[in-house]
């Protein structure tokens, strides 16, 4: 018997290619676009020159400040939002599916005010540079709590990991307020408020290696698990008789979640709405299924922020918005027009 | 409704050569110091259809997802556990121990329907029966050309054929039904489980997917059903196991299981059995006792 493909699936094998392209050229136009005007054939020539590639097109390297304006200002930023964007869109599918919930995002099980926690201490004790490393820190340590407290409680159902979660956040978030409340004042009290709105403004090479590099390793690996997550729609009981060690599965993938949306925490800070709207509508165009959902999920969310970041700090040049109140003002009303759309089914 | 009553003309028990089908002994299953299994032995003989009987909380589901191996049985956790639930319970199919078996290994010999699964994400049928097809191939692999066909074949089976681009959101009670049998016969497993299939079901419905049931025995597979309602078990069944506060009261042949004496005191009410004109089944009256 030939099988017809569903209409759905005809457009999916370009989805990918596709995708790749648009957030190829996303980063490239995006460089150009700041208070400075670059061409896009500046960006290339100092991509080119970086990559040793400079010669094999015969092309001139940029006059030193433009050639800086790119390769030390704008890319690596660019670069970091476009790995956080992706990182946190792949976590957010994961999480959605493995609770089962869909207002699940990848700081379901307190990593952002755990995360949160750990910087505002650091900023306000005066230790900025200590800051990636306190914040992925305080997320592990909200993980390992927020484990422990679903774990003490019998088998981590998502019901169970839904609720720990819900009280280390409140717990972290109390302390946050507390500290802040406390101690804050003037510029540090700015500081703290970029960082738990997110932001990528301070993004470094380093930040792209960390980012890149946990995205590149966790996220390949999560993006993998596809058929696993497909056991799981209709429940544990159904993915137990599909054959997938249930509680195993939920345990490494809870791991991984947490570790690379740790690791991005550390060097954006909290950017809400990605993990939780990029999923969704990803999941229209793509179904149910993850085969295509996560990876695409990570292409989308990785060009989503790099445009996002790109509002963040044009639309009210030259003060900078932090990147997550973009986020936000875009993916409050995508998801109520996620919630209408759904009701017309 | 001919096409349901000829299910049952094919219907008395039969023996198989064809393996012996399903054994499982000293289930065992407790929450808290309740017991929900105490000590149950199930026999489900190949190639022919067992219905699980009982009241509402007797263990039907608990004892199916133990059987599945979804629920661990037989390692009670507080204490008052029966000695032999130290070693776990004995499964066996057809000379197999399931228990023994690899978990995706087992996923390909067993498939389990559950009462009322459904999902919130936008699924489509075709999608939804093609997760049967997980323990068959590679948990990177895609969709095969293979894994497409067994599953339109699944539907066609089910008879949910001209449902394979709908939502599942968006499908009856009835329609989700036969998506969740299409999804087991995908899983192209020998022996099948299920919790109530007939729940929620209108009676075309119902004596459709008995008729399936039906149809599947007759090829050979193990077909085990959780059902509530004892004439359609009268009709349809080859094999009986009635459960009671956890515990086996009663196993074997439709005509010894469905009797007022075994009856009565499990459901506390009157039975009265009659003979069907044509097929010359146990047809039970109720009253209350």
């Amino acid at each position: 018997m030939r099988v017809p493909a569903a209409p759905r699936r005809s457009g999916s094998v370009l989805a990918l290619p596709v995708a790749a392209v648009v957030l190829v050229l996303s980063v490239g136009v995006a460089v150009t676009i700041g208070p400075a005007d670059l061409a896009l054939a500046e960006v290339g020539r100092s991509v080119a020159t970086h990559l040793g590639l400079g010669g094999l097109f015969g092309l001139e390297p940029l006059p030193a400040l433009r050639d800086g304006m790119v390769w030390q200002l704008r890319m690596p930023r660019i670069l970091t939002a476009a790995a956080v964007g992706a990182g946190l869109a792949v976590c957010g599918a994961v999480m959605q599916s493995l609770t089962r919930n869909p207002l699940a995002d990848p700081y379901l099980l307190g990593l952002s005010s755990g995360a949160s926690l750990g910087a505002v201490l650091v900023l306000l004790a005066g230790v900025p540079l200590l800051l990636p490393v306190a914040a992925f820190a305080g997320a592990v340590g909200a993980l390992a709590l927020a484990l422990t407290l679903a774990g003490a409680l019998g088998a981590i159902t998502p019901t169970r990991t839904v609720l720990a979660g819900l009280a280390i956040s409140q717990l972290c978030a109390a302390a946050v307020s507390f500290v802040i409340f406390w101690s804050a004042k003037g510029d540090a009290f700015r500081e703290v408020l970029s960082w738990l709105m997110g932001s990528v403004a301070s993004a470094t090479w380093t930040s792209v290696a960390i980012a890149g590099g946990a995205v590149l390793v966790l996220g390949t690996l999560l993006a993998l698990t596809g058929s696993v997550l497909d056991a799981f729609t209709f429940g544990d009981t159904a993915a137990a008789a599909l054959g997938v060690p249930v509680n195993r599965a939920r345990w490494i993938l809870l791991i991984g979640v947490a570790l690379l949306t740790g690791a991005l925490v550390s060097q954006s800070g909290s950017i809400g709405f990605v993990g939780l709207i990029l999923p969704h509508a990803v999941r229209l165009f793509t179904g149910a299924r993850h085969r295509l959902l996560l990876p695409l999920s990570a292409l989308a969310g990785a060009s989503f922020l790099v445009w996002a970041d790109t509002l963040a700090r044009t639309v009210f040049e030259p003060r900078e918005l932090p990147v997550g109140i973009v986020t936000a003002a875009i993916g409050a009303p995508v998801f109520a027009f996620l919630l209408w759309k759904g009701n017309q089914r | 409704m001919s096409a349901g009553h000829v299910a049952a003309t094919d219907a008395p028990t039969r023996t198989r050569s064809s393996g012996a089908g399903l054994t499982a002994d000293g289930v065992f299953w407790e929450i808290g110091s309740r017991a929900i299994l105490d000590d149950v032995g199930v026999l489900a003989p190949g190639g022919a259809v067992t219905g699980l009987l009982g009241p509402n909380g007797s263990g039907k589901s608990t004892l199916l997802r133990v059987l599945a191996g979804a629920q661990q049985a037989g390692r009670a956790g507080s204490g008052g556990a029966a000695p032999s639930s130290a070693s776990g319970p004995s499964l066996e199919f057809d000379g197999a121990d399931l228990a023994a078996l690899p978990r995706r290994e087992r996923a390909r010999v067993l498939a389990l329907v559950e009462q009322d699964a459904t999902t919130d994400l936008p699924l489509t049928v075709l999608d939804a029966v093609l997760l049967g097809r997980i323990p068959h191939r590679s948990l990177l692999a895609g969709d095969s050309d293979a894994d497409r066909a067994a599953a339109h074949a699944a539907l066609d089976a089910a008879g949910a054929k001209e449902l394979a681009d709908r939502e599942v959101g968006t499908l009856s009670g009835g329609e989700r039904q036969r998506v969740h049998m299409a999804r087991a016969l995908a899983q192209a497993s020998r022996l099948l489980l299920l919790d109530e299939p007939t729940n929620h079901l209108d009676i075309s419905a119902q004596l459709h997917a008995m008729r399936v049931l039906r149809d599947l025995a007759a090829d050979g597979v193990t077909v085990v059903a959780a059902l509530h309602d004892l004439n359609l078990a009268a009709s349809t069944c080859d094999h009986l196991v009635l459960l009671d506060h956890g515990r086996v009261v009663a196993a074997g042949p439709v005509a010894e299981v469905l009797v007022p004496e075994v009856l009565e005191p499990v459901y506390g009410v009157r039975v009265d059995v009659l003979r069907h004109p044509r097929t010359g089944r146990p047809v039970l009256s109720f009253e209350r006792g």
